[in-house]
């Protein structure tokens, strides 16, 4: 069919005004937006000459923390992956108990941010603070970012693959050892440098169960009163680190997918039987699902029942403030969506209306710089440059609202670009034959064929922004009080009891905007292309 | 309803030439079909006169006004040409009837000229309401026909609109298009790789072959008298045997055969349609003697594969109407009637 043919080499070739140039500034945006703090703190580190950045960095305590960082990075990344990977070998190939209930489960932890997780721990018990704590609670919390994707590639696998091996005289375990674990291998390598990551940028659970790392001591660097040079220098070795992670996992990601190479219908793989192993593996994943969700929302419900059980209650919790911080915390959520959807959305249009223009490329990779960006760095920065500079932009709201958007541009953009895909070229060509220029295009056709997948963008973006913390409780306007914000505070000072109410609202509205998501699309699998 | 005038127009994608200074006109009002096989560029040539590409060279013309030219690009929305893609390309968040009011402008006649349209394209007044998913393939293509008329538009292009459809449909959604087509007046390209939708369709029919137009006319002087051997080919089954041309006759195995148009004399290739060879009994004045090989019967008509005794290492076809078919190692004779085309031997 010639049509097909030409179609796919004129896709290829340059298109006669696929968007109008007046759309490049625009899409620059998001890069230089995540551009600015990277810059500013990088400034700020060598402001005070680089022999005195020096001269902070050599001190014990850095290299204490760095000795505390990259353990627990390591240690989250590598339990995450053994965890993530048994767990899903068991639910998608093992005669497992309960397979699809776990199934389902599987990615109902992203909807606990870690930090509640670790009030949920603390709160159980003081012998949870330290190294032990925060590495459970950051297991706990990111061992999806393994278990999502390992899943994936195992439903993936052509079963005749093993056959093959088995008939080429290879016992079971000779197979699953030659052949199953090096496919898996892109994902569950992928899935844990992503647990990296979070573990890297992750600061209220660590504060919560006093663990030092890079990030409280940045934090603690700023409380201790602007020594903006220090907090700069520990930003930047925390920056270098979480890049290198960035740039690792975007290496696996281009490496070679395996996957199957003829086509025609799928047999279902033979599960493995387990045998005598069959309920203690089904108590091991009891076990773990139980930590990463049953003992937060237990928790939170204990304390909401027990008021008294509490060491303090300072003072006691008035619905009128519950309400508030929920109205403020929704507020937030929803202009942070919209400031964030509108900045992401002419680069997304750029991007999917002119696949492979290096422009496009260049601007799209910068604005995903964002993840490997820790938000309290992009909450320092904008600190340190407002302050100087605009004076009337620090701690107002819409500082608050620029740094979410920095914080979740890619959110936005992975939501935008898998929207805009829904409006083929041949629609939009209909178009424009029929009379409409092409911003009546855009307003008529694309965006319209594009409302649910954008809608869908704006809910992702909203979770991320109502369970966000750091960035928050640095940027938030004095008088402005969040979910998030009367949780940390709370717990900071042993009032468990108090932050319940907080803890139950924010965990209900997170999990029931991940609900409808999942309705809409595979919400793991967006947030794994996020990277979590 | 305007005339269409294209200039040496050429388009490169990367180091692939797709069309290479092609010319080509088509007058008011009529429908040309363009037919060439995969990948000889008949869609770029639709999307350069409709805007949707940039050309490297060349000019474009619609009646007067230049739409294409060095240095000149007019974007497709200011073109007033309707364009029907090959999946219909129908708006699936909109209904019916506001996939064919899309293109126009005023509100006043609207709901007249939808239901104008509706009733063009063949179909009942109250598909108004649907929206594009509940419609079948052939439907939703009878709707992006409307679509694209409604507007009024001076020229209407077609990519392979019954491509994507089942055999069984593909014959009524024609009739209906061929016949909104000329109810409309509009002047159309519909481009093709089909032979029998170029020829029982168009007014004229154009093959276009490595981005050129190699020959342009009514469909018969196509068929009948094809401009090389492939086209022959191409365009239908042809039976190809050597001869010796001279005084408007060829010599062949099969005879001294009258010659449609002129041919230089010398070595030549004679093109005979398997449908003007027919079977005699043997030894009839005038025939040459042959035997069946093999038959396909294919229902309203069955080709009979022949060897020539006479000429050893010629195969020839003869496509038989009726019911009398011969069994394979039958002795026939065989006859031609009408004339033969001849192509200069290659040397």
């Amino acid at each position: 069919m010639s049509g097909r043919v030409l179609l796919g080499s004129s896709a290829r070739g340059p298109v006669a005004e696929p968007v109008p140039r007046a759309l490049i500034p625009p899409a620059a945006v998001p890069a230089l937006l995540v551009a600015v703090p990277i810059a500013i703190t990088i400034v700020d580190a060598l402001g005070a000459g680089s022999a005195r950045t020096f001269a902070l960095l050599a001190c014990p305590l850095v290299a204490d923390l760095l000795t505390n960082t990259v353990l627990l990075t390591l240690a989250t990344s590598l339990l995450g992956m053994v965890i993530g990977t048994a767990a899903a070998m068991l639910v998608e190939r093992t005669d497992l108990p309960f397979r699809r209930v776990f199934s389902t489960l599987a990615a109902a932890p992203f909807a606990v941010p870690a930090f509640i997780a670790s009030y949920a721990w603390v709160s159980l018990s003081p012998k949870f603070e330290g190294f032990g704590g925060a590495l459970l609670a950051t297991t706990f919390s990111y061992f999806p970012l393994v278990y999502l994707p390992v899943a994936a590639a195992l439903r993936g696998l052509d079963p005749a693959l093993e056959d093959s091996a088995r008939s080429l005289g290879h016992s079971a375990r000779g197979a699953f050892l030659r052949v199953v674990l090096p496919q898996l291998r892109p994902a569950m390598l992928g899935g844990a440098l992503l647990v990296g990551l979070n573990a890297l940028v992750e600061f209220g659970a660590f504060a919560l169960m006093r663990f030092r790392t890079f990030t409280t001591e940045i934090y603690a660097a700023y409380q201790a009163g602007f020594s903006g040079a220090e907090a700069a220098a520990l930003a930047v070795v925390l920056l270098l680190l979480c890049l290198a992670c960035l740039a690792a996992e975007q290496a696996m990601r281009r490496r070679v997918r395996y996957s199957r190479l003829g086509r025609g219908a799928r047999r279902p793989a033979r599960p493995y039987v387990l045998g005598l192993w069959r309920w203690p593996a089904f108590t091991m994943l009891t076990l773990l699902f139980a930590g990463a969700t049953g003992v937060p929302i237990g928790m939170i419900l204990f304390w909401l029942t027990h008021h008294s059980a509490a060491a303090i209650t300072p003072d006691e919790v008035s619905a009128g403030a519950v309400i508030g911080a929920t109205l403020t915390t929704v507020f937030l959520g929803l202009a942070g969506a919209a400031l964030t959807l509108v900045l992401a959305l002419p680069l997304g249009i750029l991007s999917t209306r002119r696949p492979g223009s290096r422009l496009a490329t260049v601007l799209e990779r910068g604005a995903w710089l964002a993840q490997g960006v820790p938000g309290i760095v992009i909450a320092l920065a904008l600190i340190s440059a407002t302050v100087r500079t605009l004076p009337w932009l620090y701690e107002s709201t819409p500082l608050l609202l620029i740094a979410y958007a920095i914080l979740f541009m890619p959110y936005a953009l992975v939501g935008i670009r898998a929207a805009l895909l829904q409006a083929e070229r041949g629609l939009e060509e209909a178009g424009r034959s029929l009379g409409l220029n092409w911003f009546g295009v855009l307003v008529r056709i694309t965006l319209p064929l594009a409302a649910p997948g954008l809608g869908a963008a704006a809910a992702l973006v909203f979770i991320a922004v109502t369970t966000e913390l750091t960035a928050t409780l640095l940027l938030a306007p004095i008088g402005t009080t969040t979910l998030a914000i009367r949780i940390w505070d709370d717990t900071s000072t042993v009032a468990f009891a108090a932050a319940a109410p907080y803890a139950a609202i924010l965990v209900a509205l997170s999990l029931t905007a991940s609900l409808v998501l999942a309705r809409r699309f595979d919400l793991a699998t967006v947030r794994l292309d996020l990277g979590g | 309803m305007a005339e269409l005038r294209i200039a040496g127009l050429s388009k490169r994608f990367g180091t692939k030439t797709v069309l290479d200074a092609l010319d080509l006109i088509v007058p008011s009002g009529k429908l040309l079909v363009v037919l060439g096989p995969s990948g000889c560029g008949k869609t770029t040539l639709l999307r350069l006169i409709a805007g949707f590409e940039r050309a490297d060279a060349g000019s474009i013309h619609i009646d007067d006004e230049t739409v294409s030219a060095p240095g000149l690009h007019e974007p497709p929305e200011r073109r007033r040409i309707g364009y029907l893609a090959q999946e219909g390309a129908l708006f699936p968040h909109l209904t019916v009837a506001a996939n064919i009011g899309f293109g126009l402008r005023r509100r006043a006649d609207r709901e007249r000229r939808v239901a104008t349209l509706l009733e063009m394209v063949g179909l009942p007044q109250d598909y108004a309401g649907r929206f594009p998913h509940q419609l079948s393939g052939g439907e939703q293509q009878r709707v992006a026909l409307a679509r694209a008329l409604a507007p009024a538009p001076r020229l209407v292009l077609l990519d392979e609109p019954f491509s994507a459809l089942d055999a069984a449909l593909r014959q009524s959604v024609r009739d209906t298009v061929a016949d909104a087509l000329r109810q409309a007046g509009a002047t159309a390209i519909l481009v093709t790789h089909d032979q029998a939708e170029a020829f029982s369709m168009g007014d004229q029919v154009a093959v276009l072959r490595a981005g050129r137009i190699i020959q342009h006319g009514d469909p018969v002087s196509l068929y009948r008298r094809p401009a090389d051997p492939a086209l022959a080919q191409f365009v239908g089954e042809a039976v190809l045997i050597p001869g010796i041309a001279a005084h408007g006759s060829a010599d062949c195995a099969l005879g001294t055969l009258p010659l449609a148009g002129a041919c230089a004399e010398g070595p030549v290739a004679v093109m005979i349609r398997p449908e003007q060879i027919r079977l005699t009994a043997r030894g009839v004045a005038g025939s040459r003697p042959a035997l069946v090989c093999d038959v396909t019967f294919y229902g309203h008509d069955a080709v009979v594969r022949l060897s020539l005794p006479e000429s050893p290492g010629i195969g020839i076809s003869a496509r038989l109407f009726g019911l009398d078919v011969p069994r394979p190692g039958e002795a026939v004779g065989v006859a031609v009637s009408g004339d033969v085309v001849a192509y200069p031997a290659a040397p």
